[in-house]
């Protein structure tokens, strides 16, 4: 039922001497969580630059709903529906949910700010999340919680329809009731059918939400795994190193 | 898409006017005191200087501090777009001053005065775009640009004009902003229209709310706010429509300045609260990293503010020059500290991303009466600069205080 939604081949990235990554080849598929993992220094970041325009491939090929494209700028990523939740967010705190869902992408009515039809868009998206953690949606966000600000990151991708969502470390900085809220969050948005990608360092995590599991050692995709066919003990082996999947 | 799933979501309009209220109140607990502190503080100030001297309310008093603080409420709305981005311009006051040497040069050198305002203004764009290239372009902290340009333009007067060059303007209609009043119907029929077009743009924005469908806050509260403000200036009017004048001649009516004021703080307020510019001006105040990350052009949205402080600072400068009647090489030069306390009293925030051009035109009242009050009390000039700086001193550790309070958790 689920179609690749992005595919990468033979993704090669290297700073000066250092090959950062080594022919990558990865697929993502609508509705579908795919983690990356690998231990710090295994190409993650430097993966997910390359997707999102911050940083482009030095050689290699991206096909992005069946046609080949190349992703040099993030307005290009964001043209092609690619958003990127940040570890630290990126929320300013002094705006409240609504206009910061709609930073940089405002409604425009003669002129001004269509903030009516602003705050409907924004509230629609909350709500097809089923978020209940936020009582108003003027709320300024300095007076939300780590957990309902990755909420409004997330609702924010919704808004602008994105094809694939990129989370970096959603769940870093929150406690146990918040990361239980955030991975359901990431479940919903992957049943409205978007694919997508979560970096975590958390396995536990990892298991409670991922569909496929990548795992990046040393620049190179040492394993692509059904999340119900592995098991915790395996993906710590391809994480370190000591595991390695035939044919890589 | 999803369709619609029950939740509480709220979005601040719904309930009665008490509901709205309590709301409200728990707004100020939570730190989002805006100018609440600087009202508290004009009434107050008001109280004791009435207290204190019996011409502190005269009619003839109270038209001169509108007359006052008109210069130092606009310099201090031309200081809020650079503090939004918790910025500063130190140069602002010097800016509007050399922006007026010009002036008076091109009038004593023959010029029409229209189009000799005309290039004064664009001296006050091209210095507010320098200082914005230089600090958001190059990187350079606005602090040290701006001090740089306040002791070089300082210069640059005394160059323009000359040691102790105090030049008369002789442009009846340039003095005619400070020194002249509107007939009495002038001041009802700009109460008037004002309340008018506050009516019509509140309930244009319920109508836009309600045709998609969302909830609107009780029209009462519309009501109760226009008539508490209409009130305060009908009181207001009445006191300056009566004859203030000591001699022969009858002085009565609102200063011209007051209209001139009201139309470019409203623009001011426009653009700040209605647009994409100023939507993007508090973002990048209040987190400029999130902001270029959300496609903002940070760079232009900086220099753009300079440039509008420099316009605004030069039409400060156009009320100074009219007050006195007269522009001379040292103008601009202190005004500049009381306009950054003026905008800070009134509860615009020094860390940037909030504050509000009313906040600016509170604080001015606040400082202006502060100037006034004492000095009708003939305290020395060395107490007046004490109480101003206790006070800004005060309103710049509430600011402090507030920001803690309003759940910044995690940064800083």
């Amino acid at each position: 039922m689920s179609s690749p939604v992005v595919q990468l081949k033979d993704i090669k990235k290297s700073f000066g001497p250092v090959d950062v990554l080594k022919g990558i080849d990865m697929t993502c598929y609508a509705g579908q969580v795919t983690a990356l993992v690998g231990d710090n220094g295994a190409g993650k970041s430097t993966l997910i630059k390359g997707l999102s325009g911050v940083q482009p491939y030095d050689s290699g090929q991206v096909v992005f709903a069946g046609e080949d494209v190349s992703i040099t700028t993030p307005g290009q990523a964001s043209s092609y529906g690619i958003e990127v939740v940040y570890q630290d967010l990126a929320l300013c705190e002094n705006l409240d949910i609504v206009q910061n869902m709609f930073l940089g992408h405002e409604e425009i009515l003669r002129g001004t700010l269509h903030e009516p039809e602003m705050e409907r868009l924004a509230t629609k998206a909350l709500q097809s999340l089923s978020v209940k953690t936020v009582k108003s949606v003027r709320q300024k966000v300095s007076s939300l919680s780590g957990g309902q600000r990755q909420t409004v990151a997330i609702a924010r991708s919704v808004l602008r329809e994105a094809k694939l969502v990129i989370l970096d470390e959603p769940t870093a900085a929150l406690g146990v009731a918040q990361t239980e809220q955030v991975l359901n969050l990431v479940k919903r948005l992957a049943s409205q059918g978007v694919a997508v990608i979560i970096i975590s360092h958390n396995l536990n995590d990892v298991f409670q939400v991922a569909d496929q599991i990548s795992v990046l050692y040393l620049g190179k995709m040492v394993a692509n795994l059904d999340r119900r066919e592995t098991t915790y003990d395996d993906v710590v082996g391809y994480i370190t190193g000591t595991k390695s999947q035939e044919g890589n | 898409m999803a369709e619609k799933i029950e939740t509480s979501l709220a979005s601040g309009h719904e309930g009665t006017v008490r509901d709205q209220t309590r709301a409200y109140l728990l707004r100020l607990k939570d730190g989002e005191m805006g100018s609440v502190p600087a009202i508290g503080a004009t009434i107050v100030l008001a109280l004791v200087f009435q207290y204190l001297s019996p011409f502190f309310f005269t009619n003839i008093n109270f038209a001169n501090m509108f007359v006052q603080a008109a210069e130092l409420t606009m310099l201090a709305a031309a200081l809020v777009f650079v503090i939004l981005l918790a910025e500063i311009d130190l140069a602002a006051g010097v800016t509007a001053g050399v922006a007026m040497a010009v002036f008076i040069r091109l009038l004593k050198a023959g010029w029409a005065w229209i189009p000799a305002l005309g290039v004064s203004f664009v001296v006050g764009i091209v210095v507010g775009f320098v200082i914005g290239y230089v600090v958001a372009k190059i990187g350079v902290p606005s602090f040290v640009v701006t001090l740089a340009f306040f002791l070089g333009f300082q210069g640059l007067q005394l160059l323009l004009l000359g040691e102790g060059g105090v030049y008369r303007i002789e442009v009846p209609q340039v003095i005619a902003v400070m020194n002249s009043n509107m007939p009495a119907w002038g001041g009802w029929v700009m109460l008037a229209v004002s309340l008018a077009i506050s009516f019509v743009i509140s309930i244009w924005d319920r109508a836009r709310r309600a045709r998609v469908g969302l909830v609107n806050k009780p029209f009462s509260i519309i009501i109760m706010k226009l008539g508490a403000v209409g009130t305060l200036a009908a009181i207001a009017i009445s006191i300056m429509n009566t004859n203030r004048s000591q001699g022969a001649i009858p002085i009565q009516g609102v200063p011209i300045v007051v209209p001139i004021t009201l139309v470019i703080l409203a623009i001011c307020t426009l653009i700040l609260d209605r647009t994409k510019f100023g939507r993007h001006l508090y973002a990048v105040g209040g987190n400029p990293e999130a902001a270029r990350r959300a496609g903002i052009k940070v760079v232009s949205i900086r220099i753009w503010a300079f440039i509008i402080c420099a316009i605004l600072a030069v039409v400060s400068g156009l009320f100074h020059a009219s007050r006195l009647q007269s522009v001379d090489g040292s103008a601009g030069k202190t005004i500049v500290l009381s306009g950054v306390a003026a905008a800070v009293v009134g509860g615009v925030s020094l860390f940037g991303g909030r504050g509000r051009i009313s906040h600016a035109v509170i604080g001015a009242f606040v400082i202006t009466m502060i100037d006034n009050g004492l000095g009708l009390l003939q305290m020395p000039a060395g107490v007046n600069y004490l109480v101003q700086g206790g006070v800004l001193l005060l309103a710049a550790t509430i600011d402090a205080l507030a920001r803690r309070r309003g759940g910044v958790v995690g940064r800083n």
